[in-house]
């Protein structure tokens, strides 16, 4: 393998791993918050439980979201220096706003929170937690702006050699980066909702503090409820975004390879990549791909086929990633409705409570491949039109990411086993 | 004074700051196997890092990330330049920043120690790795005329570069030590100014060294003949040297650790003043460094960088100050029993 090759597998690695903590970070914070603002507001000593129960899993996971987040900021130097050239400019000036305006505030005040439960008045407790959670989604909003500009490059102008910013304005008001935002923070919420609930499960399986695991359950499941009905609603509006913005993205999510009109989507289809066809198709819904695509049955959606193989992104991989993700999204929303329609007698339904322990890492698969397909099916362009990945990468030896991967994957591999065996201790802990 | 010019400066006075505040981190985690004797102490050290190491360990996140946002090609360059030197930094601070979380969880010897072993690696490391990396800085480094670095990990690993790796090791340890003054108390406490006390001659007389080599081995000294006034810059270091000695004597802690912060803040500035207008000097030919023209963003992103940090950057501080001040207290018997204690 090529030092590009070699690059592209360091970087997909490293976010995906920090991807299975920053979800949980997003979603839990604001729960946390919730749990110790009602402490504040009713004086319950169970909220204030609560908050210190889920605030310490919270903390475990935070931890390793800090450290793998750092090496993603600084790999755009050591392993992608011709895009950091070029891009840097604009998407430079995103990253070190993140730190400035967010990151600084996240990591000063989760410190504050950790240690100031007796030194602090009881609101400003509870309002540092707040702090911590905006701050975690402040940071995301910038990071995913950032990630727009790949996907949707707006408010530059080609100048020097180099994208220069043109208009700050247009690209922290790119639409498509605010629709993916909310698409994934949203997201991340309905994890965080498993999360709770799948614990809460597991203890009212073993009727263990009932009372405290009943309203944590009830909490996780309102906000997941809520969260995965906005998912799926506003994600329909981003695949609008999608076919009209990146139309090779969408062809290659559907395994569509002829442009035409009335385009059915298929319930089943297997693409054959080689043969430029689905090896399967069955099951079509007349229409509904233009319908999904444009809200017009007689919409015309372009095809593979109307892109040169150069420029198609991995067709099997992001149409897989697309449908495990719608995949598991529905199957959230049916988990959460079941559950909305059981709140009240949980404890009479154990076969629910057993399955939403094991639903603990739907959200996770469905996050991670809806990762998968904004980046693979951006491909092969690491900015959307403007330069391609090939282009973007460091002039450096092939030996020195082979090692850096290798140690990658050692490290973060042992890392994420200590902290799943860590949440899951924790986890299992009765709150007295 | 031109955009440019004015990032530079911040660019500096960024990394400064970040060599002051996890300085005191990196220096407690190298000492750790030499000065904690108990369990308690062990904890001691813990938690007088626990409310700021993360909060520090952001201001290199954003010099890393004002680095690239003000000066991209430079960023591109030095860390692809630098890549193994820089992955074991990131691999270090990994390690490190997961100790905090993790020791205390699992009730076992062996685990403990074994954080206890990856808290001094990922401290003594960056230290160490900053150092090198620095002084190869000062010195220029073989990037050629297409801005690509012509060498390997072994170069960086020059005996220049490695005197600026013990000068950073020394100077944070030393650092440390003062922390640990200010936030512990009895035997610990008389331990830490002890310690410091040691440091104190190796550090000045590597200081001297380090300013002589600097001498024969860079052209750092360069601007300070063309501007003398400059020179004033070094009166930091000095003064903070000279102060720390007396503040430490008379166990005035945090006199003694602003004026060693003084002798960290002034040295990173005295270095970086002297590659000015360079930001990565090219030890093949000055026309192939990375300078402020050649490598710095479009006036736009410039100015709408320096509007974000002249707002928040003072928020930072104030909020940073405010944390530093609730948690100033020494850790007591009690903070250990607390239960959110590391």
């Amino acid at each position: 393998m090529d030092t590009l090759m070699l690059s592209r597998l360091q970087f997909a690695f490293a976010t995906f791993i920090h991807f299975i903590f920053v979800p949980l970070t997003l979603g839990l914070s604001i729960l946390v918050a919730y749990m110790e603002t009602k402490y504040v507001r009713t004086g319950d000593e169970t909220y204030k439980k609560m908050a210190k129960f889920w605030g310490k899993l919270f903390l475990i996971n935070f931890a390793l979201g800090v450290v793998t987040g750092i090496t993603l900021e600084f790999q755009f130097g050591t392993n992608w220096s011709r895009y950091s050239t070029y891009v840097g400019d604009i998407f430079g000036s995103l990253l070190a706003i993140e730190a400035t305006a967010a990151f600084f505030l996240e990591s000063t005040f989760v410190a504050v929170w950790v240690f100031g439960w007796k030194k602090l008045s009881k609101t400003f407790h509870a309002v540092c937690i707040w702090i911590v959670a905006f701050a975690a989604n402040l940071s995301a909003l910038w990071i995913i702006l950032a990630n727009g500009f790949m996907q949707n490059p707006m408010g530059y102008v080609i100048r020097n050699g180099r994208a220069e910013l043109d208009s700050f304005y247009a690209v922290i008001t790119n639409g498509f980066a605010w629709s993916q935002y909310i698409h994934t923070v949203v997201g991340s919420y309905v994890l965080a909702g498993f999360f709770v609930m799948g614990v809460s499960a597991w203890h009212l399986l073993r009727k263990q503090n009932i009372d405290f695991f009943g309203k944590s359950f009830r909490i996780g499941l309102g906000f997941a409820l809520v969260a995965s009905l906005v998912v799926a609603i506003q994600g329909h509006s981003h695949g609008n975004e999608v076919a009209r913005i990146q139309p090779a993205k969408l062809a290659a999510m559907e395994a569509h390879w002829e442009t035409g009109t009335h385009v059915p989507m298929y319930l089943l289809s297997i693409p054959d990549e080689k043969n430029e066809k689905n090896s399967v198709e069955a099951f079509g819904i007349p229409s509904m791909l233009s319908i999904l695509a444009f809200n017009d049955p007689a919409a015309e959606v372009k095809g593979l086929k109307a892109f040169a193989p150069e420029d198609r992104p991995p067709v099997t991989l992001t149409f897989l990633s697309f449908r495990l993700m719608v995949g598991f999204g529905t199957l959230m929303i049916l988990l959460t409705v079941w559950g909305f329609l059981k709140r009240n007698n949980l404890l009479d339904n154990p076969r629910y409570l057993q399955f939403m322990v094991w639903a603990i890492p739907v959200p996770y698969l469905a996050l991670q491949a809806g990762w998968a397909v904004a980046e693979v099916g951006r491909q092969p362009w690491i900015v959307h039109g403007l330069m391609r990945t090939k282009d973007a990468v460091s002039p450096i030896a092939t030996s020195q990411v082979a090692v850096s991967l290798a140690a990658f994957v050692v490290v973060y591999l042992l890392l994420a086993s200590l902290d799943i065996y860590l949440l899951a201790k924790y986890a299992r802990k009765v709150p007295a | 004074m031109d955009l440019g010019t004015i990032w530079f400066i911040l660019w500096g006075v960024l990394w400064a700051v970040y060599f002051i505040l996890d300085g005191f981190d990196l220096g407690l985690g190298t000492l750790l196997p030499f000065l904690a004797k108990t369990e308690d102490e062990k904890r001691t050290f813990y938690n007088a890092m626990g409310p700021f190491w993360d909060g520090n360990e952001v201001w290199l996140i954003t010099a890393g990330g004002v680095t690239f946002a003000a000066f991209p090609t430079t960023y591109a360059v030095m860390f692809s330049g630098l890549y193994s030197a820089l992955m074991l930094l990131l691999f270090s601070l990994i390690i490190r920043g997961v100790c905090f979380e993790f020791r205390s969880k699992v009730e076992s010897p062996g685990w403990k120690k074994l954080w206890d072993t990856c808290l001094f690696i990922g401290s003594f490391a960056p230290a160490l790795l900053l150092g090198v990396a620095f002084a190869n800085i000062f010195k220029g480094i073989p990037i050629d005329q297409d801005h690509i670095f012509q060498g390997t990990l072994f170069t960086l690993l020059n005996p220049y570069g490695l005197a600026g790796g013990i000068l950073f090791v020394l100077l944070f340890a030393h650092h440390g030590a003062l922390w640990l003054a200010i936030k512990s108390e009895g035997s610990l406490r008389e331990r830490a100014f002890a310690m410091a006390a040691k440091l104190w001659p190796i550090m000045a007389g590597w200081i001297v060294l380090f300013l002589v080599y600097s001498m024969f081995a860079t052209n750092l000294f360069s601007n300070y003949l063309r501007w003398p006034l400059l020179l004033a810059i070094l009166l930091i270091p000095v003064g903070g040297l000279v102060l720390t000695k007396v503040y430490a004597a008379k166990a005035r802690a945090w006199a003694a650790w602003a004026a060693s912060a003084a002798v960290i803040g002034g040295t990173a500035l005295f270095g970086v003043m002297g590659i000015f207008p360079a930001l990565l000097p090219s030890s093949l030919s000055p026309a192939f460094s990375m300078t402020i023209e050649n490598s710095s963003s479009s006036p736009l992103t410039l100015s709408i960088m320096l509007g974000v940090a002249l707002v928040f950057v003072p928020v930072v501080i104030a909020y940073q100050i405010w944390n530093f001040r609730t948690f100033r207290h020494p850790v007591t018997k009690d903070d250990l029993d607390y239960e959110e204690a590391y």
